[in-house]
């Protein structure tokens, strides 16, 4: 038998590929290595690093890698997560004070909450894409309105507290008086007064709070003030008569305001029926777990007269080029990007996905619904109040819609025994008395539970039954709701969940998020957000935790604060961190308020003097005034960067009065300034402090740290580059970073037991939107510092693969100066479409609108240079989707082509018309110069998955000139009509 | 000439003479920058302004500009026609798009604006 050589075979893999820890880093990533020879070989780079390297200023990169632990799997990480959260106690919560238990119906959780139709979505700045969500909001905006009596909502603020401060300076702008006097009733929750104080300290308005002895009414009749707020129902659980306070108020020609209960007011009289100003509060008892503190969509709505001065998007209605009613964003000289320093307010992000689960809430259930809880909760709370008066204890409130204070005198202590050993939280806010709050998932039990806690030795225990046969609401008559509210039909039409099914998801058919097709937004960073970091958001031991709950069942939640906080010191290259601003906005403002008292500590305030160079994003000098701080915006060079001269000059000329310069790195034009480091010397020898905007760290983690290269203050926007979704307009959240001598000052929060040196609570809860950090904390620990880094990487090289493809058809207006970098951007690129006016009459918009056609998002319109789109692909597009991307612009630059050689005139083309609706396709006439072959499906990759958009190009004009903000009564559609023709 | 204009794209009309209070609006460039005027606030009769303080506020979608006082006074009159259609600023800037009239209170610093050509010239470039 002759010998034959046995073939060669493969080896066994090794046991740690086996592992494949890194698992995650290839989900999250959409570039494989194949591809990114490829990619490289167009930008014209040897290897990544080459290109990095030539990119990122030497002196400004890392001195070491990230010291993060090393990456584990999805499922490995989940497991390490969940044995986190279980350190976290869910215990039965009737502490109240402004979050309370809600059943979140289960077609709602599922189909919206952890549906990746309406948490990936973006901001709706592009109506024509966005008509489900901002029906949802404008139901939002209707369910406000109608439930607080006022003509006017915003589509969401970020927690009830924020909201009352925004009500405050809302006040402050629209009325008559000269005070700066804002008087606040000492029955608000705790946490509005701290937040009030901190926001009303720098803008020098003084707040008074009422006292027992010195009442609300007694304050708005001796002195002079130009507002005033209370809560509706108190805090204490006592239910006011307001109704005299705003006819007191507008005598001094100052603003009522009211924190109202929105579920609260479907039993009483709401507060625009007695002539309140301003009204605002939490929507999260309205289907949204309690989070241990947020996110919530609280809201805030005023009278008609106040309208221009409201904060926060606000959506309307309008018409489309066919005459049909369209929602779009109204209003919107009112906020940041436009008005920068006049603005109304720094806020931007929202809270727009709680904001959709609280108006789907209230479809569900109607008004008839809504009412039947309410009055359950009345029942249950007056039941309870009647037996504890039974057994001898004594309440505060005379009357009572969800909550009660008992004074628990010497037996305060046994009874919190008790209640600990029951795993029940009550409300211990005053010495010798406990609070009581009520709600949705409140049982016959829990009140028989309650009244074991509360019954004295040797006395009989109430009877439930007989009490609930004939006991009323603790509601005066007089303060009863007579008013129907919630009439529309969308209020009153999806009963069945087969309804309400359909109706989520027909919304979320008219939108394009992530699911759909990449987001390339720039300065917005739309990259994966991956279920496997969304699972834990809900898990009960995060959900279902109250704020405010003690120490010890929060235990899960410090560590996995603590923990993401040394993650983000590794990455940023800060020595603290807080977690509380709810909101990127939140943390620059929290960011500034620690430079102002950190100059305060050290005796000079006269420091007020804040320097933002032309190219900062709007939020920047809107924060900046709302600390206190006067705004002088410096100029940029020709190539986009921060002119130094022109800074050096206001430096040397501010010397004695600089607090802070402002920046934004890698810059808002998406480029690595070689000069940074000078700046933040030049800045440091005045006497100032470098504040570094963290919208574009999404270019920055593992590769250069702002707390290394001379920031002394960040933000982070883990909304944009650690992985929490967008939502469509939030939630965010906003960590604010400091170096070491600015630690004392990062935001307290007196309620929660947190103190600081100067500076208040900036968020009504400690951790601020707490049970969205998760989702930042599984994307860390599953990327580790190699996986962080390679997504930095990879987004600059998808951004510069992009740049370099298109250049020949749309240049780049801005890039690297520096020899090794010369050409290459950032982590995104601003594509200069200013030209082709001259040339064809097109604007960057008509194409931006055109892409949806083939199916895309736009990328950012007009910022930060007008008249150009800013694309930001982001590390987790695949190549794929890339060269979709930029087949589609090449496509479109050939369609210009035909109106620049005449083929199709200026304002006839499909650009101008774009984008084209099926309706308009299936019209009898078509009188364009181009087949609606070509309308619709330009590309015939588009026949086998196409978006069609539900409406024609939005009229932005008509929607301002003709304001209208909550849901269309079916009469005005033909109204609409008429009037546009 | 009685016409004449601010460097932030004011124009004031000087027509009634003496003592006749002044017509104040916003330019054809200005409000070719702004864009489709979609709101105008404007300031309370009665009220006196110094030169320079911002009495007013034109809106676009996309704009808004404050309109400065270009000379100090008390303003008499408000175009109520502007309030309720503010495309009046658009559609016809120079006439019935007019803002406010103000009585004024120096009448040299009209004298100190620029006119008609000075004016074109600042716009042009600006």
């Amino acid at each position: 038998m002759p010998m034959t050589a046995l073939p060669a075979l493969p080896s066994f893999p090794s046991f740690r590929e086996l592992e494949n820890a890194g698992e995650f880093i290839a989900r999250h990533i959409g570039i494989e290595a194949a591809d990114e020879a490829r990619m490289l070989a167009v930008i014209g780079s040897a290897t990544r690093k080459e290109l990095i390297d030539g990119i990122v200023p030497p002196a400004i990169r890392r001195s070491k890698p990230m010291d993060l632990p090393p990456p584990i799997t999805e499922a490995g990480a989940l497991a390490e997560l969940k044995a986190m959260a279980a350190k976290n106690k869910v215990a039965r919560n009737f502490i109240g004070q402004g979050y309370y238990g809600t059943h979140t119906p289960g077609v709602i959780l599922r189909n919206v909450l952890e549906n990746p139709a309406w948490y990936t979505a973006y901001t709706p700045y592009q109506a024509e894409i966005s008509q489900g969500r901002m029906e949802a909001l404008l139901n939002f905006q209707t369910m406000v309105c109608d439930l607080t009596g006022m003509a006017i909502a915003n589509a969401s603020m970020l927690d009830e507290a924020t909201a009352a401060a925004e009500a405050m300076t809302l006040a402050k702008r629209s009325v008559k008086s000269k005070s700066n006097v804002f008087l606040v009733a000492g029955d608000c929750h705790p946490q509005t007064i701290e937040v009030l104080r901190t926001r009303a300290a720098p803008l020098g308005i003084e707040i008074k709070v009422s006292t027992a002895s010195d009442t609300l009414p007694q304050l708005m009749t001796s002195g002079e003030f130009f507002g005033a707020l209370a809560q509706y129902p108190g805090t204490t659980g006592q239910v006011h008569d307001l109704r005299p306070l705003a006819g007191h108020a507008h005598a001094k020609g100052a603003a009522f305001c009211v924190a109202a209960d929105l579920l609260a007011l479907t039993l009483l009289a709401p507060p625009g029926e007695w002539e309140a100003d301003i009204v605002c509060g939490t929507t999260q008892r309205f289907g949204m777990p309690m989070c241990n503190g947020g996110p919530h969509a609280a809201y805030l709505a005023c009278r008609d007269s106040f309208k221009r001065s409201l904060p926060g998007r606000l959506v309307g209605v309008s018409v489309d080029v066919h005459g049909a009613p369209t929602y779009r964003l109204a209003l919107q000289t009112r906020e940041q990007h436009i008005r920068r320093e006049k603005a109304t307010s720094n806020i931007c992000t929202a809270q727009a996905l709680p904001a959709v689960i609280a108006s789907m809430y209230a479809v569900y259930h109607g008004p008839t619904g809504l009412t039947r809880i309410a009055h359950r909760v009345a029942v249950l709370t007056a039941v309870l109040a009647q037996g504890l008066e039974q057994m001898g204890r004594e309440l505060v409130n005379t009357t009572a819609f969800d909550s009660l204070t008992v004074r628990s005198g010497d037996d305060t202590a046994l009874i919190l025994e008790r209640a600990h050993a029951a795993s029940v939280n009550l409300r211990h806010r005053l010495q010798q008395h406990l609070g009581i709050s009520l709600d949705e998932t409140t049982t016959r039990a829990d009140i028989e539970m309650l009244w074991a806690l509360f019954v004295p030795a040797g006395i009989p225990m109430p009877r439930f039954a007989a009490l609930a046969e004939h006991v009323k609401p603790r509601i005066p008559d007089a303060l009863r709701r007579t008013s129907a509210f919630m009439t529309h039909p969308v209020f009153n039409t999806h009963k069945s969940e087969t309804s309400m099914l359909r109706y989520i998801r027909s919304l979320s058919d008219k939108d394009l998020a992530l699911d759909r097709t990449m987001i390339p937004l720039g300065s917005c960073t739309m990259k994966l957000n991956a279920t496997s970091e969304m699972i834990p958001i809900t898990w009960p031991e995060f959900a279902n935790i109250h704020p405010f709950a003690p120490a010890d069942q929060l235990k899960g939640y410090a560590e996995l604060d603590q923990q993401l906080r040394g993650w983000l010191c590794e990455a940023t290259g800060y020595a603290g961190i807080s977690l509380q601003p709810n909101a990127g906005s939140q943390g620059e403002y929290a960011g500034l308020l620690a430079i102002r008292a950190f100059h305060a500590s050290r005796g000079e305030q006269r420091r007020n003097i804040c320097l933002i160079p032309s190219s900062a994003h709007g939020t920047n000098p809107a924060s900046a005034q709302m600390a206190g701080m006067q705004v002088i915006v410096t100029a940029c060079d020709t190539q986009g960067n921060v002119d130094l001269d022109d800074l050096k000059r206001f430096c040397e000329k501010h010397s004695e009065e600089l607090a802070a310069v402002m920046i934004t790195y890698p810059s808002t034009h998406g480029v690595f300034e070689a000069g940074v480091k000078e700046l933040c010397a030049l800045v440091h020898a005045h006497g100032g402090r470098v504040y570094v905007d963290g919208a574009n760290m999404n270019a920055l983690v593992g590769v250069a740290a702002p707390g290394e290269f001379g920031g002394d203050v960040s933000h982070l926007n883990l909304h944009k580059t650690f992985c929490i979704p967008h939502g469509g307009g939030g939630p965010g959240v906003g960590p604010v970073c400091v170096v070491e001598d600015l630690v004392p000052f990062l935001p307290g929060h007196l309620t929660a037991g947190i103190t600081s040196r100067g500076v208040g609570a900036v968020s009504a809860a400690p951790l601020g939107n707490a049970a969205v950090l998760p989702i930042s904390w599984m994307y860390c620990r599953m990327m580790g510092a190699e996986g962080l880094q390679a997504a930095t990487e990879t987004a600059i090289l998808s951004a510069n693969y992009i740049s370099a493809r298109l250049k020949d058809h749309y240049p780049t207006l801005y890039a690297s100066q520096s020899a090794e970098g010369r050409g290459h951007v950032a982590h995104e690129c601003i594509l200069d479409l200013r030209p082709l006016k001259e040339t064809s009459g097109i604007t960057a918009e008509d194409v931006a609108k055109r892409l949806i056609d083939y199916g895309f998002h736009a990328p950012t319109l007009s910022f930060p240079v007008p008249g150009t789109l800013m694309v930001e692909p982001t590390e987790s597009e695949p190549l794929a989707e890339l060269d979709r991307f930029v087949d589609a612009m090449i496509a479109i630059r050939g369609e210009i082509r035909r109106i620049e050689d005449g083929v199709w005139p200026q304002d006839d083309n499909p650009l101008k018309h774009a984008p084209h609706t099926a309706a308009s396709l299936l019209s009898a006439e078509w009188p364009h110069p181009y087949s609606r072959e070509l309308a619709a499906v330009p590309l015939a990759a588009l026949r086998q998955a196409k978006y069609w958009p539900p409406i024609g190009r939005v009229d932005n004009v008509y929607g301002d000139r003709n304001l209208f903000c909550s849901c269309v009564p079916v009469h005005m559609y033909e109204t609409i009509a008429e009037n546009k023709a | 000439m009685t016409v004449k204009y601010t460097k932030d794209h004011e124009w004031v009309d000087a027509a009634g003479g003496g003592n006749a209070p002044v017509t104040v609006g916003i330019t054809v460039h200005a409000q070719d920058a702004l864009g489709d005027v979609v709101f105008v606030d404007l300031p309370e009769v009665g009220k006196t302004f110094a030169q320079g303080e911002v009495a007013g506020v034109v809106e676009s979608v996309k704009a808004a500009a404050d309109v400065f006082m270009p000379v100090s006074g008390e303003v008499t009159e408000v175009n109520e026609a502007l309030r309720a259609d503010p495309a009046l600023a658009n559609s016809d800037p120079l006439g019935a798009g007019w803002f406010f009239k103000v009585k004024l209170a120096d009448a040299l610093q009209l004298d100190a604006l620029m006119d008609a050509t000075t004016y074109d010239k600042f716009s042009s470039e600006a």
